[in-house]
């Protein structure tokens, strides 16, 4: 696991030392070191036996866990550096790797000035939220939770577009601020630690183990759930999202939506409901509340949006208020559809950030009342288009729809009102889907306007995506197969 | 045959893909050629299946799709007497629809796309009858309800059609939501979605009238209303005729819409659990082929027409639903399916040769002129009329009897369900009147091709003869007691139809009563327009629900939560501004704040040594 970092890590830095030698060598060197990731992940999973995908991940037993490395960092304070991979972990390390291709595609013909930093901050940036999905160490997850940020920080600062300093500066207060609050929240659960067993400990496994004192145990849940709530981002920490997203560079918009966002999630899962079950069901409603509202709200914002990107930025808000739901209703159903909700929401937004940057890369804008009946000038980019709104707006057959299905019905089971609201949650997501396809794609057309269609690199791209999409929505029972005894071994901590 | 079921939803899906990824590969003969014959092949395969079936429910699973916790839903069929003949409804009129189509949009310019999209539409309808589990169905239904869309709006670059197919689309989708609530609460209870195996869990654990029943029942006629067009969300159907014609006759006619019949009929176990609910559906029923009926009456756009009579035609489907005839109301359905299709495509047909006219006052005189498209259209509005030995008199009298006998309120369901059978001969008699007698206003410059005349003729001889098949859901259903209503009841049944025709010739063609000052008169003029608008439900709920929507969206458009951070900002930079003010340079000031600190300094000192 550890190769898997340093491979993205050093990666980046040959990616950018490789510009002085050639421009347009960066691209390569990136595609070759995330090519040579995802290999090297694929190979290191097929050599594992069987049987290991069926063993519940136990605190104790590093064995039961598909991987796991641990070395001393800072023995003084308990820090170790100590990674471990579960099949939660792996499905989403697999979706961290592809959405960097996916997102290297974007950028392909759309970055051309200063391309070996760009890549540089795109690779690092993958590294931090990879070691985010492997670390379990809470001291190394905060580093790492850290180190995803400044890369994306500079990919918005640098790479962006209009307004993009103000957004960018948004985005970094937001999630650091934030961040800071966790970083208190982890060091008082050391510090308790050490008060009750006399050493200091970051490590998941002691953590998990604390005896809190109800009161102290809310506040510290607090600060997780801050902290990864604006990062997800949960309603009413969200506004930060429609501004970078709009802001950003579409392979910045690529991996913020389809991974930076899921970051959040992971952590809620792994983290907050975990290490504090009682506090954490205490306050279930309230996060579930927020998560009701989310989606009523993202889907509310998004039909007013003129901007295609900042459209589909605040759908995303509305597709997280899934994941809140489903995590806080926290039983089996609910979990698995968040997590399905994290790979297939990661699949279509990052598919319809990619029509809104070519849209801007041809033409100029992102504004909905300057398109129109696009489809005439390239039916392919309007198939694409049609095909990633249907799935974001829940099509049965799509991943989406397993996801917010499983959500619902899992949510339904604990808390019916709450399903009630968020199944509103059905209609007004068509309603803003489908008004964003006609006002772009559908309508009268144009035929002077120069549209160029999609090319292969890009169609290629698009089909990838479409087809993990289908397999996701007819066939994603390997899928929860694979994420279920992580999420067993998650559950009975706590049943709100 | 049973390891061959997955060939019937296959086959079509097949063709769609090849149709879509394919698209610049093919010339329009090959596209015709494979969007049709992967229809044909699917109904061979129907075919076969009757052909050897042994009466008992066949059944195949074909993978896992999704398993968690208690959930386990497979890609599984289950085939019984009602899937059957929905089956064969599905690719029999189906086929006879593509074959047309085939003629009926030759030279557009997305002609693969159509037959794409009709294709898949199919494949999804196929899953929605043969699924054994509630969210196989579902996947069905909401996929029929997607092709139903892109077909609506299938000229996609007039904005019109664009509305109108997001409004199907939307409508619908708030009765798909209710319903999938309904689905929550069975698993909830049932811990299953298995449509079998919900129905004995039900009769097992629910009381008749349960709360728990009534409510999950509701919640499934909410789709139900949604998909059917009926009343309370039927305001979606009349503006989905923005699509092309062969698509109003299969989706919007034939099968999709009346998916909502089959899902009552495919969970009547549930159903009978509820009584209130099933006296809901009846009432719903009811009051939508009364309130369609009337307003048919005032339109003057062919489609439209036949549209509010399809509503009307499936209130009468629910409303046998309502009052417990299962079996008749599937044998609407199929009698429906014939002749309503029949009557698009023939409809069809007059749009084609007359250069895209719609308004049946200019149409006139074309009995002669269009001879296959005249009888074709008769043979259609005598069965939507249930005139007498035609398909509609058999289903629908079956319906209307069985409303007489239903206990408490039968008899009023019976009268209004006969003055709507004498609305429905008015109405449909006016169409042929208009359309086909009289002066000749606009002339037709072409005649259906063999690719169109045959399927209307095909379903001449289904819509006049159709009421001699048999059905087999004998089994399915519980056995009704066979209805025995007095002569009078009877007589009147048969009799206010043909009143109806009578009406018509007298209003319409022979002239002998003129009507026009009574509707030009002050409250006929308001009344027609009130019909004519369809009740105004459409401007109800444009106040009830869009305009709320849309001003809500204008109030939240500058981010409101956004002003919060803001605020944040701006009492940062307010401090800032007052503290980067006290670096003046002014050595005075400095003095005076330096000596007030001290001051302050000291007295905290000195309370802090008790002083």
């Amino acid at each position: 696991m550890i190769y898997l970092l340093l491979i993205l890590f050093l990666g980046g830095g040959l990616a950018w030392a490789s510009e002085r030698w050639n421009p347009q060598a960066p691209r390569w060197v990136a595609l070759a070191v995330v090519s040579f990731a995802l290999l090297y992940l694929v190979v290191a999973v097929a050599r594992l036996p069987v049987e290991q995908f069926s063993l519940l991940p136990a605190a104790s037993q590093p064995d039961t866990w598909l991987a796991h490395t641990r070395f001393d960092w800072m023995p003084r304070f308990g820090i170790h550096f100590e990674l471990a991979m579960d099949g939660l972990s792996l499905t989403l390390v697999a979706l961290t790797l592809l959405l960097g291709l996916i997102a290297l595609s974007a950028s392909w013909s759309e970055i051309d000035q200063r391309t070996g930093f760009f890549q540089a901050n795109l690779l690092w940036s993958l590294t931090g939220v990879v070691g985010v999905f492997m670390a379990l160490d809470l001291f190394l997850f905060f580093v790492f939770y850290e180190v995803m940020l400044v890369p994306m920080y500079l990919l918005i600062a640098i790479w962006g577009h209009e307004a993009r300093s103000y957004a960018s500066m948004k985005f970094f207060i937001f999630t650091q601020a934030s961040g800071l609050l966790m970083l208190v929240s982890i060091v008082v659960l050391a510090y308790q630690h050490a008060l009750q067993t006399g050493s200091f400990s970051f490590s998941y496994f002691d953590l998990l183990d604390n005896r809190l004192d109800p009161a102290l145990a809310f506040w510290v849940m607090l600060g997780f759930f801050l902290a990864f709530t604006v990062k997800l981002p949960g309603f009413p920490f969200h506004t930060w999202l429609p501004d970078a997203h709009t802001q950003a560079p579409t392979a910045g918009s690529v991996l913020l939506a389809g991974i930076l966002l899921k970051t959040g999630a992971y952590g809620l899962l792994r983290f907050a409901i975990p290490l504090f079950p009682d506090a954490a069901a205490e306050f279930a409603p309230v996060a579930m509340a927020l998560g009701a509202a989310g989606i009523i709200y993202g889907a509310v914002l998004a039909f007013a949006q003129s901007d295609f990107k900042r459209l589909v930025a605040y759908s995303s808000v509305s597709h997280m208020g899934f994941v809140l739901l489903g995590l806080y209703a926290w039983n089996s159903l609910a979990v698995q559809g968040a997590i399905v909700q994290m790979v297939a929401h990661g699949l279509s937004t990052a598919a319809l950030f990619m029509i809104a940057g070519s849209l801007q890369q041809r033409m100029h804008t992102r504004d909905m009342s300057r398109m129109g009946g696009l489809w005439l000038n390239a039916p392919r980019m309007g198939a694409c288009a049609l095909f990633f709104t249907m799935a974001s707006l829940g099509l049965p057959g799509l991943g989406n729809f397993v996801a917010e299905f499983l959500v619902l019905l899992g949510l339904f089971q604990v808390a019916p009102r709450m399903a009630v609201i968020a199944a509103v949650g059905l209609v007004t997501g068509a309603v803003y889907s489908l008004i964003m396809l006609q006002r772009s794609f559908q309508g009268p057309g144009d035929l002077e306007r120069t549209v160029p269609d999609y090319g292969r690199r890009e169609l290629a791209t698009m089909l990838l995506m479409v087809a993990l999409l289908i397999w996701l929505g007819v066939n994603p029972q390997p899928l929860l197969e694979l994420t279920q005894p992580a999420v067993d071994s998650l559950l009975p901590g706590a049943a709100p | 045959m049973t390891d061959l079921l997955w060939l019937i939803p296959a086959l079509p899906l097949a063709s769609a893909t090849l149709l879509i990824f394919g698209s610049q590969w093919w010339g329009p003969r090959s596209v015709a050629a494979l969007g049709v014959g992967s229809v044909a092949a699917a109904g061979v395969c129907v075919l076969l299946t009757i052909l050897s079936w042994q009466g008992a429910p066949l059944q195949q699973t074909l993978w896992t799709w999704i398993a968690v916790g208690e959930l386990s839903a497979g890609v599984s069929f289950y085939i019984d007497g009602l899937t059957l003949v929905m089956l064969s409804v599905i690719t029999g009129v189906g086929f006879l629809i593509h074959l047309y189509s085939a003629e009926f949009m030759s030279g557009d310019a997305s002609y693969a796309r159509y037959f794409a999209y009709l294709n898949l539409f199919v494949t999804a309808m196929l899953t929605l009858v043969m699924a054994d589990n509630l969210l196989l169905l579902f996947l069905g239904w909401e996929g029929v309800g997607a092709c139903s869309y892109l077909l609506v709006g299938f000229w996609h670059f007039d904005a019109a059609n664009g509305a109108a197919a997001r409004k199907a689309f939307v409508v619908t989708r708030v009765g798909d939501a209710a319903m999938a609530l309904g689905l929550f609460l069975l698993f909830r209870e049932f811990g299953t979605l298995d449509i079998q195996a919900l129905g004995s869990a039900a009769t097992a654990q629910w009381e008749v009238g349960d709360p728990t029943a009534v409510l999950a029942t509701a919640l499934l006629l909410g789709g139900a209303v949604g998909k059917s067009a009926q009343l309370p969300l039927h305001t979606w159907l009349p503006d989905a005729m923005a699509g092309p014609t062969p698509v109003s006759a299969l989706i919007h006619a034939a099968t999709m819409v009346t998916a909502g019949v089959y899902l009552i009929a495919r969970t009547h176990e549930l159903f009978l659990l509820a009584p209130p609910t099933l006296a809901a559906v009846a009432i719903i029923g009811l009051l939508t082929l009364l309130l369609a009926a009337f307003t048919a009456l005032c339109q003057n756009d062919i489609k439209r027409i036949l549209a509010w009579s399809t509503i009307s035609q499936i209130g009468y489907m629910f409303l046998g639903l309502g009052v417990g005839a299962w079996s008749a109301s599937i044998f609407h359905l199929m009698t429906h399916a014939f002749f309503k299709a029949l009557l698009f495509l023939a409809a069809g047909a007059i749009i084609h040769c007359l250069h895209h006219e719609h308004d049946i006052r200019k149409m006139g005189g074309l009995r002669s002129r269009l001879p296959l498209v005249f009888l074709s259209f008769l043979i259609g509005a005598a069965a939507l009329s249930a005139l007498p030995l035609t398909s509609g008199f058999f289903s629908k009298d079956l319906i209307v009897l069985a409303a007489f006998e239903a206990p408490g309120i039968g008899p009023w369901l019976w009268a209004g369900a006969v003055l709507g059978a004498f609305l429905t001969a008015l109405y449909s008699f006016r169409l042929v009147f208009v359309v086909f007698f009289g002066r000749a206003d606009t002339l037709p410059d072409r005649q259906p091709g063999p690719a169109m005349a045959m399927p209307l003729s095909v379903l001449c001889v289904f819509s006049l003869a159709g009421g001699w098949l048999g059905i087999p859901v004998a089994s399915v259903f519980p056995t009704a007691a066979e209805a025995h209503p007095a002569l009078w009841v009877e007589a009147v049944s048969i009799g206010l139809p043909l009143l109806g025709v009578a009406m018509a010739y007298v209003l319409f063609l022979g002239r002998q009563w003129d009507a026009s000052g009574l509707v030009e008169s002050a409250p006929g003029q308001t009344l027609f327009r009130f019909w004519h608008a369809g009740w105004r439900v459409d401007g109800l709920y444009d106040w009830l629900w869009v305009k709320p929507f849309v001003g809500l969206t204008v109030l939240l458009k500058s981010e409101p939560v956004d002003r919060l951070y803001g605020a944040v900002v701006a009492l940062c930079q307010f401090c800032h501004q007052q503290l980067s003010r006290s670096q003046s340079g002014r050595l005075r000031q400095y003095a005076t704040v330096m000596a007030a600190g001290v001051i302050v300094l000291l007295g905290v000192v000195w309370r802090a040594a008790g002083g």
